[in-house]
């Protein structure tokens, strides 16, 4: 399985009709260039983003991004992986795969969030963690680790969206939320279709059929109620065309915000507990 | 009368492990230096090599009686139905082929039993059911043990070895990494002990979760750990991995660990950091 070489394809293929996309057409719209990366949500849901930087142990990884900003009067942090457009942007953000240093410097984040009782809010956008030999040495599967459990201990509430690949354990690392919500076309998944394929079928060729059989959709996961709720997208599925979703997700972050306002501590560290307890 | 029939059949259980070794050939070849060695003295010396040092891998019932008080051992949650969240096709008929083949029920046995006359919970991962993969049977086996060691105060061990996350179960094996880290979450704040074994092979979600999360985490010698397998990362960046990379000695060297233990001083370590966490006889 090579993570590098997964297809993508030119979104505005899409433009026309759209009957009913499969799974593996999910999976490639989720993958695309055009698509709206973190900081295009960022920019378009809230007000006064300030960036932050670095995990104050290695460095400052550019497939993490991550700071203060508000949204209706309200300040919270806002975290996410953060993907590039073309190789110039993806020598700092890596593809969206963040290092050790990465899953870091968000629970250096989360941390200060909760000291300062401000929600966390998570854009999840990853093919997953990076598989290299730095990575691996600067203890890869702990960083993802260390965030779970952390997480799981977090007193403020958390809201995880995935708004395009959500790959392995390199995404719930940032996804042990009260709520998580997916697009509409967003994929979330234990590993890619073609590593799926490569592993159970010796066939990386026959990763569409993989793509069916995992149950990877937002609508499928919001039947298996790994997520509470899926946000319509609006086609073309492009960052020029994110506004609509954008202002979808702002209502509804709203909305989100106020029902945990006032509520205990414990209280909501038990909720999140509890919807992971279940699975 | 119910601990007699347990230490009966973990007995039991271990003499037939030992039985079928045996019949699969009075010698057996080491996998690592080639050379033909007595299955006896394999069993005899811990499951190594007599002539290499080799640690061959060991299944969950030796091991546990490798560091428990004989026939301390009281199993939970053996009887947990593998799910097929994913309809995936034969699935079923997989696990219970592994089910007669290694005598498990899944691929984590848990309980409780004694080290010392300390008391602890106690997990250990087979790597011969579908190498040690985690589904949500592993997940829930290891989120009861750990919530009920919680409840009664116990340290918990937990020796690790795993492939990485069951695939069949596509997203539900992945979220089981999220369930057994916040049930530690809870076991440390209240103050108890967590020990993690790391054994060949510790990898993928099992290492991005429980595995690392050890107040003290515990290696044996030269056994592979890592987050990505060695061949993808060699795929990722296109060249071969040096030798020892991800081995225990290597994850102790880059400070990722806390100590590499050999197999027959791995009772008394465990023995020693669970009185140091101030779990005692009393309970
Ligand atoms: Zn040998």
């Amino acid at each position: 399985m090579d993570e590098f070489e997964m297809e993508t394809m030119d979104i505005n293929e899409f433009d026309v009709e759209l009957p009913k996309a499969t799974a593996w057409d999910r999976v490639l719209i989720a993958r695309s260039n055009d698509r709206a990366y973190t900081m295009d949500y960022i920019n378009g849901i809230f007000d006064n983003f300030m960036k932050l930087h670095g995990d104050r142990l290695y460095g400052d990884d550019g497939a993490m991004v991550g700071g203060i900003a508000s949204i209706d009067g309200q300040f919270v942090t806002v975290i996410g992986q953060q993907k590039g457009r073309n190789l110039k942007e993806n020598e700092v953000c890596h593809f969206g795969m963040p290092n050790p240093e990465g899953y870091r410097k968000a629970l250096r984040l989360m941390k200060q969030a909760e000291k300062f009782n401000r929600p966390i809010i998570c854009f999840i956008d990853t093919p997953g963690a990076f598989c290299g030999m730095e990575a691996e040495e600067r203890g890869q599967g702990e960083a993802i680790a260390r965030n779970l459990y952390e997480m799981a201990g977090i007193t403020v509430p958390i809201l995880s969206i995935v708004i395009g690949e959500g790959g392995s354990g390199g995404a719930l690392a940032l996804g042990v939320a009260n709520e998580v919500w997916m697009l509409e076309n967003a994929t979330y998944s234990i590993l890619s279709p073609e590593g799926f394929a490569s592993i159970l079928w010796k066939d990386s060729k026959r990763a569409s059929e993989a793509a069916d059989t995992m149950k990877i959709t937002a609508e499928e996961l919001k039947e298996l109620q790994v997520v509470e709720k899926v946000i319509e997208e609006p086609l073309p599925v492009t960052a020029e065309n994110c506004e609509d979703t954008c202002e979808m997700l702002r209502k509804e972050m709203i909305a989100f915000l106020k029902k945990y306002k006032g509520m205990k501590k414990e209280d909501i560290v038990e909720e999140r507990y509890r919807r992971f307890r279940n699975y | 009368m119910l601990f007699r029939k347990q230490e009966r059949q973990s007995k039991k259980m271990l003499e037939n492990y030992h039985k079928e070794q045996l019949s699969e050939g009075l010698f057996q070849k080491c996998e690592a230096c080639n050379r033909i060695v007595y299955t006896e003295d394999v069993i005899e010396d811990y499951h190594i090599c007599p002539s290499c040092g080799h640690y061959f891998r060991v299944a969950p019932m030796e091991r546990l009686a490798m560091v428990l008080d004989q026939g301390s051992f009281e199993e939970w949650d053996k009887d947990l139905e593998t799910k097929n969240p994913l309809d995936f096709p034969d699935y079923e008929k997989k696990v219970a082929k592994m089910k007669q083949n290694t005598g498990l029920s899944e691929a984590v046995v848990t309980g409780k039993g004694k080290i010392g006359g300390v008391e602890t919970a106690i997990g250990v991962m087979s790597s011969k059911f579908l190498m040690g993969s985690m589904g949500m049977i592993v997940g829930e086996k290891i989120t009861n043990m750990v919530e009920r060691a919680t409840k009664e105060k116990l340290p918990v061990i937990l020796f690790c070895c795993s492939g990485g996350a069951r695939m069949q179960e596509g997203i539900m094996s992945l979220m089981q990494m999220a369930k057994t880290s916040q049930a530690l979450k809870k076991h440390d704040q209240a103050g108890l002990m967590y020990i993690s074994v790391l054994t060949d092979p510790t990898t993928g979600g099992v290492t991005a979760s429980f595995a690392m999360l050890g107040d003290v985490i515990l290696a044996e010698p030269k056994a592979l750990i890592g987050f990505a397998g060695p061949r993808v990362i060699e795929q990722t960046i296109h060249q071969k991995l040096p030798e020892g990379f991800q081995s225990a000695e290597f994850l102790l060297e880059h400070g990722m660990i806390d100590k590499i233990v050999s197999r027959k001083k791995m009772r008394k370590v465990l023995h020693y950091l669970l009185l140091s966490s101030g779990a005692n006889k009393a309970h």
